[in-house]
């Protein structure tokens, strides 16, 4: 395009273009995941149902005995198990599943679920009693807008890794029933007592606490 | 009737309430809206998103002016009861306030007092996965509102009550689709875009029957086989292609065009959707009668950097190189400030400039206005790429406005910002974000040494001279601009929660005032009983505090701390 220019109107603005990304400042990690939610933009991605395939109480919420299968990656569908959640996080995305009738219950991303192990001598009392060896369960449904909680990174207020939603940066402490840290969020994020039977996970009770996002005053 | 019968009736009785809720009563002595008056709407009032079709952002009050701002003063607020980030305009018809919020409500006040007279409460759905809780505004139609809301519907309401008058879906909130603007209202037809590039949805504008509802045309911002523009696309990448057109356009009522802005292409990689992609990031010309388009212009091709150009360009008459020139002015979020030639037949490219700094575009061919992209600064799949303005460009979906009196734009622009990602293909599942990146790998960063981040710009379109400039040194500038006859400039936007009015002329600061929280919204000017009011709505959140969170994070001194919480603030002179 020979006839190229910035000067086709007699703009007197000295805001000419440069190359400049170059030497901009470095940030942290958790910076980049902050800034990472432009006006269209946000990071968390939370793994939602097809429409078609939900069965007969696929939408119900986690009831006891269910087993927790993996939501996402190479194992989507597997049981978890104790063996495959590594100390200290990050915490693995799963459903329930009804063990008689094998449905999934993954038609309402309500169900989804964060499962983490963490140092039981890091827990809180509250926490530590409804731990399995460590393991904790809480709804990935943040509890301010309703996004996915998907990061484990370090906190904006302290040095521990938190579980984060991307999309208005609420942290939540695992270690501290999931309290809230950081971020707009009203309430904690809903736990889910867990039982562990031959090294599988399985739900040992109803959610404790609401699970979604805030509504209006 | 037993106790279980009496607590059932309860029950439903109080779900009916909290739906509908009518508070304090009724209002009496609703004005209807015509065409009539929106076409040339009364001084006093602000009815429209920008008060009127051309979208200039303009009050003719001048009670309020540069000698006696210094005295004005908060005659009452309203708290929303809503955190997050209030983004609508107070709308005002003859002493009627109507505000929407977050969580998709509507209060309506009493203007002069700020008495409530009711209040809408939509009841969201509980899986609800709301990226942007935020609403910019309600339409008004005779005596109905209009309301698009979060998961994806627009509901009528009754002015005088608050009782929903016709509820209708527009497509699945399930799928990633998602309305936050408000509605156009031209000649009783609710014209209302959608959200939801970021989920890979197909974008659209579509109309409304304001009597009852139903679904009169739906024009898909991506066109499909056969349609003009289709061959701008390659393979199946039209059919979740973005495009999204989630800000209200504007309206030429002597032509009878709309003129509406499309966003990205999607996901961001341009690499993951070659070709031109018409008509993603582009304004748009409809005829509001039939959808039908009649021309677009695309501010950039091939987007590869989320630059949405949603913001509709303010129609302006310009006297420019010696001839009268209807134009469209649009500063981007491309970082050019573009002036086009609006004709019944076409859109003409007359000229652009950075309006602040990138690296991105080379320069913009002088005939056919295509800006020509420096490779090196195009994110791809499969390798880090940095990019300055940032990925909120420089200036975002706040409004610019356009004063008649000094005929000078007021642009809420942001300087010294890049980012960067790298691309990745992923695959789509519907209702998930579909970016084409790691967002681990996404950034914001300020440049080394800067000294300020926000600025209020003031530019002659006619010229393309900058004729004054105010920067704030520690904070990003998120908020909507507002003009008026009194050769004033309101804006908020910064992290301070101060409220700002400037001399148009000069960009003297003339008066501030600490609010609640941050300021998102956009201001607004009416006059009830000879008494000129400044409205705004005081609530920070969405993408002011992820700017901010990001900014934090640079450690360049900036407070962590902005409270969240809405506020509706109404300010006169003192008595």
């Amino acid at each position: 395009m020979s006839r190229a220019s910035f000067n086709t109107s007699s703009s007197s603005s000295d805001n000419t273009a440069e190359s400049e990304a170059d030497a901009c400042t470095e940030q942290t990690r958790r910076a980049l995941l902050m800034s990472a939610l432009a006006t269209t933009a946000c990071l968390a991605c939370s793994t939602q149902v097809h429409a078609g395939e939900d069965g007969p109480g696929s939408d119900e919420r986690p009831q006891k005995g269910d087993l927790l299968v993996f939501s996402e990656g190479d194992q989507e569908g597997k049981p978890v198990t104790a063996a495959d959640l590594s100390a200290g996080g990050p915490p693995v995305h799963a459903w329930p599943k009804d063990p008689k009738t094998s449905v999934v219950r993954s038609a309402s991303r309500l169900n989804e679920i964060l499962i983490i192990r963490l140092d039981p001598a890091e827990l809180d009392e509250q926490t530590k009693a409804r731990a399995v060896d460590g393991i904790l369960a809480y709804s990935a449904i943040c509890s301010h807008a309703g996004c996915p909680v998907t990061a484990w990174v370090k906190s904006d207020v302290g040095d521990k890794e938190v579980l984060k939603c991307m999309c208005h940066n609420s942290e939540y402490d695992p270690r501290a029933a999931a309290q809230v840290v950081f971020g707009p969020a009203p309430r904690r994020l809903a736990a889910l007592p867990l039982a562990l039977a031959d090294g599988s996970l399985t739900v040992a009770g109803n959610f404790v606490g609401k699970v979604g996002g805030a509504q209006p005053g | 009737m037993t106790r279980k019968q009496w607590l059932l009736s309860g029950f439903v009785a109080f779900t009916c309430l909290a739906s509908t809720a009518a508070v304090s009563g009724p209002v009496e002595n609703y004005a209807p809206v015509t065409a009539q008056r929106l076409e040339n709407p009364e001084p006093s009032n602000w009815m429209l998103y920008r008060r009127t079709y051309d979208g200039q952002g303009y009050s003719p009050l001048d009670q309020i002016n540069t000698s006696n701002v210094k005295n004005l003063t908060p005659v009452w607020t309203f708290a929303t009861g809503v955190v997050e980030g209030h983004e609508a305009p107070p709308i005002v018809n003859n002493g009627v306030m109507f505000v929407a919020t977050p969580m998709g409500q509507v209060i309506a006040l009493n203007a002069k007092t700020g008495d409530e007279y009711w209040r809408y409460k939509r009841q969201l759905p509980d899986d609800l996965f709301q990226l942007h809780p935020t609403s910019r505004g309600v339409g008004l139609w005779e005596d109905k509102l209009y309301l698009a809301t979060t998961d994806d519907h627009v509901v009528a309401l009754d002015a005088k009550t608050g009782k929903v008058v016709w509820d209708t879906k527009v497509q699945d909130y399930k799928k990633g689709q998602y309305m936050t603007l408000m509605p156009l209202i031209v000649d009783g037809k609710v014209i209302v875009g959608g959200s939801g590039g970021e989920f890979g949805v197909r974008g659209y504008v579509a109309a409304y029957d304001a009597k009852d509802g139903k679904e009169l045309w739906r024009t898909y911002t991506i066109p499909g086989e056969g349609e003009p523009g289709h061959d701008t696309w390659q393979g199946e990448d039209w059919k979740n292609g973005g495009g999204s057109a989630w800000m209200t356009g504007n309206y030429d009522k002597d032509t009878k065009t709309i003129y509406w802005g499309v966003g990205n292409a999607a996901p961001w990689p341009g690499e993951m959707h070659p070709g031109d992609n018409l008509y993603t990031s582009s304004v748009l010309a409809l005829d509001p009668n039939t959808g039908k388009i009649k021309t677009y212009h695309q501010y950039h091709q091939n987007d590869s950097w989320d630059w949405d150009e949603v913001e509709a360009p303010m129609l302006i008459d310009l006297q420019r190189d010696g001839r009268n020139i209807k134009s469209l002015v649009h500063p981007g979020r491309d970082a050019i400030f573009w002036i086009l030639e609006r004709t019944p037949t076409k859109i003409n490219y007359v000229a652009g400039w950075p309006f602040v700094s990138t690296d991105v575009w080379k320069g913009i061919d002088a005939e056919s206005g295509r800006p020509i992209v420096d490779p090196a600064h195009k994110p791809m799949v499969g390798k880090r790429v940095e990019f300055c303005p940032s990925l909120w460009g420089g200036k975002d979906w706040p409004s610019a406005a356009y004063s008649q009196k000094t005929g000078l734009v007021y642009v809420p622009a942001n300087e010294n910002f890049c980012g960067g990602f790298t691309g990745e293909k992923v695959p789509l599942k519907p209702g998930e974000l579909w970016l084409g990146t790691k967002p681990e790998d996404i950034g914001l960063k300020t440049k080394p040494g800067a000294d300020h981040f926000g600025e209020l710009q003031a530019w002659d379109p006619v010229t393309g001279k900058k004729m004054w400039q105010h920067n704030f040194p520690k904070s990003q500038l998120f908020g909507s601009v507002t003009a008026t006859a009194g050769d004033l400039v309101f804006v908020g936007g910064t992290n301070d929660r101060n409220f700002r009015a400037f001399n148009a002329k000069s960009g003297e600061l003339l008066w501030e005032q600490k609010t609640n929280s941050g300021i998102m919204g956009m201001p607004v000017s009416y006059e009830i009983d000879g008494t000129q009011y400044i409205a705004i709505q005081s609530g920070w959140g969405v993408d002011a505090q992820r700017i901010q969170d990001a900014l934090v994070t640079n450690n360049i001194g900036i407070e962590a701390n902005v409270p969240q919480g809405g506020v509706i603030w109404v300010f006169a002179l003192k008595k």
